[in-house]
């Protein structure tokens, strides 16, 4: 076995001190070794975005990142984004809206739109299509997606929240 | 855009429904939102080995030797298995078409490859050990050396000689087969105009976001198996055949399945291969699919090229349909392969009333990954054939391309309508929706608006699909083994099982992944037992908990398993009223459900709720000779298959500088009889109809001349995202399909089988005035390009066309 590195990250407000090797990819030390299984895999090319986390605060993709790189980052994956019984209001609009099917992409689309807001709490159409393009669905032909994230953005309740990125 | 059909509520649905018609949110999304619902990489067990597979980078090759010493002495690697050490299967995977009366060349086909590799991807051997990177590490170690054979990749070369993929057949021919319907020579004699189209349908990938895999655990001699498959109970059945394991000690488990779209309809190898692998090590072993091994190894859909021929009258009246069809199977014979190109041929009439309709097929080998079923399986085929024919017939005889429609229409007086095949289309009235979409389509000022842009240089144009499709597998007497060929019984089971609380759990044989069953089956249960959805947990996937079933593809659900629900809770509603009566000393006749109670018909205060009828079933106080309990198991199966069918419009703007097409705007009006749940038959359509955009604009699976896949990632093959496409009009119209008691059709599949030919029709309608009448998919600036510079005399390599 290759030589480990130890890494701090802060997950979804949670300190976690890990060893990983250094080739270890984010989403996988977030999978195996913090069991947050929220997070896919859908591609080997960065193409797909089911694996999008927010690191710092900005969406990344975390098969494009190495465990090492998030050294000292605070990284939200979908299970610290909302609960069932408080959800977030774009995980609120994607259920109000049917847009899911499989619910595959979800997590990475969800991620990826909560990001969206956080910085353009009132895009366009047009703006919203293009902040998903690295987000791939199969099932919904994004109708009801690209629906949900205006929805989100037009709901009270969606003076969208900086979820608390507590620095380690 | 509306998205309610007029008529809905009204239109064949019971009296008492108070859930089944409406747009319930979807119980399954809670957990698929907050990331808390397990796919099979999420699955765990103590002590889990990874596997990975050494798969060919040869198109056809014999396998000379393998070492895999380097491999077995890294740390943590346990085994190495290749093709010989699984000698103890008892059969190769499974081709389980079998046409009567047809001759099928079937080459063996095992999980890791004997002797020799047939396409890039195929596997040659197989690393366990201890860590998903190390054991990819160690795949790299085994050396594999091969002994390069020819290569076909050409269907129309392959099927003209050597070389051959199964040199012991001394042909690449797999089979032909035909459904002829009356005589083509007098059909085509009392034709005015013949128009004749080389129409190639190409190669096209499932992609789901989650790719394939499996997680196996054997232990005390049974075998448990979680599987991202759309059928855990043919899976089951295999397993138990092929590794000699009694059916009773294999278990299969379809966890949360991310998506299927037919590419999770297979008994892949690597889930035989899997399974063996526990057996064989005592410890579980998973695998979990990689993308590039998705584009390479998940079987293919489409790949045909189709001869079409089409007579008609002066007036626009068709007289004969012909298609000739050569398929592309690839290498081997996979769970359905050789019959995919079939299902178009029951809806080659489209429509419309043809009096003679013959399809004849071809199906061929080639160096490449197998094709099977791929969402829509063959009618997306079909229909393409069909409807760019028609246009084209339409331009050569002058007349409207929506007239020369209407001009064939079945009339909605002939249903149910028997084609010139034999073929009855259970119901329909494609007047009615080409009148709804033109509702929303307004084709005078379109054309006013097209012509006024086309001055100045900009090309628009405007497409159409009027399409029915085959779905609702299947009547066994049709589709079954002394039918269509098909080696199975196609019902669907039920279990309908009330709790003492009143509580209800239901069982479907069905296996979703993403389509909504959770929702759409407790809503029709609901119903019939007079409580909410919220109480009626749907079980599905897992062959340890509920009866045998027949899965999910062929948009078969809703019409078969949910059927055979809605029936299974009759059962328990009949009963239920039986105990109610007995209890109230009225008659079972007069008992009915209301407003969540079974209650006396004209004393709604004289009655009992589920969960009282339940105590009572439960404490045996039942009438004399009824078993206690209050549970029923239901197998049914159709008649008849359905026929959902629907008219689409698509709009285009095309730039003759680039080749660029742009979707416009796309309105889809759709007919799948009376619904369960609109919001989920929307979603079903905005899917599909992205899916054959997709194959339109974009998608192409490409192999070289030398068998190399070159579309191996999501780089190279493009699925359509966001920023490409338009938000989408939908409407319905209502005609309730005879065949099931809820009325109700297929739609998983309308999309797809619909808009392919809608985008093509459209793009040519924009460019016809630059000469241009014809171009197979997938439209790509450089085809659409070369199309208007070949059309424009100008040389493929010239200027910019004039």
């Amino acid at each position: 076995m290759s030589r480990t590195i130890p890494v701090r990250l802060n997950v979804n407000g949670v300190e976690h001190h890990l060893d990983v090797e250094p080739r270890v990819l984010l989403v996988y030390a977030l999978r195996d070794q913090l069991g947050l299984t929220g997070t896919h895999v859908g591609c080997d090319t960065s193409n797909c975005g089911a694996c999008t986390v927010h690191l710092d605060g900005r969406a990344v993709k975390s098969c494009t990142v190495l465990a090492v790189q998030a050294d000292d980052a605070a990284v939200t994956t979908i299970e610290g984004l909302g609960t069932e019984e408080q959800l977030h209001p774009v995980q609120e609009a994607f259920w109000n809206d049917h847009a899911l099917q499989c619910g595959f992409c979800t997590p990475g689309m969800i991620m990826a739109a909560s990001a969206l807001l956080a910085e353009n709490p009132s895009p366009s159409e047009d703006e919203v299509r293009h902040a998903l393009d690295g987000n791939l669905c199969r099932c919904t032909g994004y109708h009801n997606i690209v629906k949900a994230v205006l929805d989100a953005a037009a709901s009270k309740s969606a003076t969208i929240p900086q979820q608390p990125e507590v620095r380690a | 855009m509306s998205d309610v059909a007029s008529g809905a509520a009204t239109n064949g649905a019971p009296a008492t429904a108070a859930h089944v018609g409406r747009a319930l949110r979807r119980k399954e999304d809670p957990r698929l939102i907050t990331g808390q619902a397990r796919y099979v990489e999420d699955i765990s067990l103590p002590g889990t080995l990874w596997a990975a597979f050494v798969r060919s980078p040869e198109a056809h090759a014999k396998i000379v030797s393998i070492d895999a010493f380097a491999a077995r002495e890294r740390e943590g690697v346990h085994a190495v298995f290749t093709g010989e050490d699984l000698s103890d299967l008892t059969d190769p995977l499974p081709c389980a078409w079998v046409p009567p009366g047809v001759e099928l060349n079937n080459p063996d086909h095992w999980p890791l490859a004997r002797g020799a590799v047939k396409h890039v991807g195929d596997p040659v051997a197989a690393v366990i050990g201890e860590d998903r990177y190390a054991v990819v590490d160690a795949a790299e170690d085994v050396v594999v050396e091969y002994d390069p054979l020819p290569v076909v990749t050409d269907p129309e070369a392959a099927l003209r000689g050597a070389p051959f993929v199964h040199e012991q057949f001394g042909t690449n021919q797999v089979h032909q087969w035909s459904l002829p319907g009356g005589d083509l020579e007098a059909g085509f004699a009392q034709a005015d105009v013949i128009v004749e189209r080389r129409v190639v349908n190409h190669r096209t990938a499932g992609a789901p976001i989650e790719p394939r895999g499996v997680l196996a655990d054997y232990r005390a001699g049974s075998l448990t198996v979680w599987s991202a498959t759309q059928v855990p109970h043919f899976v089951r059945l295999f397993l138990a055949l092929l590794l000699g394991i009694s059916e009773d000690r294999v278990r299969v488990i379809a966890p949360e399945v991310g998506g299927g779209f037919g590419s999770k309809l297979q008994i892949y190898g690597e889930e035989i291969f899997t399974g063996w692998a526990s057996r064989k090590l005592g410890q579980p072993v998973k695998w979990i699919e990689t993308r590039s091994e998705n584009m390479a190894v998940s079987h293919h859909g489409r790949d045909q090229i189709a001869y079409t021929k089409m007579g008609a009258k002066r007036d626009g009246t068709i007289t004969a349909f012909h298609t000739r069809i050569v398929a592309d199977l690839g290498a081997y014979n996979m769970v359905n392969t050789p019959s995919i190109p079939e299902l178009g041929a029951p809806v080659m009439s489209g429509v419309y009333k043809i009096p003679v309709v013959q399809t004849d097929i071809v199906g061929v080998f080639t160096n490449k990954c197998p094709t099977d079923a791929i969402r829509g399986a063959g009618r997306p085929e079909a229909t393409h054939m069909i409807e760019v024919t028609l246009d084209q017939l339409a331009a050569e005889l002058g007349i409207d391309p929506l007239e020369i429609r209407r001009k064939n229409f079945i009339p909605k007086d002939d249903f149910p309508a028997e084609t010139a095949t034999g073929v009855v289309y259970d119901s329909g009235d494609y007047d009615k929706t080409l009148d709804r979409l033109l509702e929303h389509v307004d084709m005078a000022a379109f054309r006013r608006e097209q012509e006024a842009l086309r001055a100045r240089g900009n090309y628009r144009g405007i497409g159409f699909s009027t399409y029915t499709e085959v779905c609702g597998l299947a009547p066994t007497r049709l589709f079954g083994p002394e039918g269509f060929g098909s080696q199975a019984g196609y019902w669907e089971s039920a279990v309908v099982r009330v709790h003492n609380t009143g509580a209800v759990t239901v069982y479907t044989g069905t296996s979703p992944h993403g389509q909504g069953h959770e929702t759409a089956f407790a809503q029709i249960v609901a119903d019939k037992l007079g409580v909410d959805p919220e109480v009626v947990e749907v079980i599905h996937g897992d062959t340890g908990t509920g009866p045998e079933g027949r899965n999910t593809y062929g948009s078969r659900s809703l019409a078969v398993g949910g059927e055979s629900l809605a029936r299974c809770a009759t059962k328990i509603a009949d009963k239920a009223k039986a105990i109610v009566a007995h209890q109230l000393e009225a008659a079972p006749e007069d008992i009915e459900v209301r407003e969540g109670r079974f209650s006396v018909r004209g004393s709604p205060d004289k009655g009992m709720t589920l969960a009282e009828v339940a105590g009572a079933a439960y404490l045996n106080n039942v009438p004399g000779g009824m078993e206690p309990g209050l549970e029923a198991t239901t197998f049914w199966e159709p008649e008849n298959y359905v026929f959902p069918f629907g008219a689409h419009a698509c709009v285009v703007d095309v730039d003759p500088e680039t080749g660029k097409v742009k979707i416009v705007r796309y309105v889809a009006v759709d007919d799948c009889g009376n619904a369960i749940n609109p919001m989920l038959i929307e979603g079903q359509v905005h899917g599909g109809v992205v899916h054959a955009i997709g194959q339109a604009l974009y998608e192409h699976v490409q192999y070289d001349e030398d068998g190399q896949l070159v579309t191996g990632t999501l780089v190279d093959y493009a699925l359509p995202t966001a920023a490409e496409l338009p938000s989408f009009e939908t409407d319905r119209t209502v005609t309730p399909s005879p065949v099931n008691s809820m009325g109700a059709k297929g739609v998983g599949e309308v999309g797809t089988i619909a808009a392919s030919p809608a985008v093509t029709n459209a793009v040519i309608d924009a460019l016809r005035p630059l000469g241009v009448n014809y171009i197979n998919m997938p439209l790509s600036p450089m085809r659409v390009w070369e199309a208007i510079s070949e059309a424009q005399g100008a040389s493929a390599k010239g200027g910019v066309p004039a």
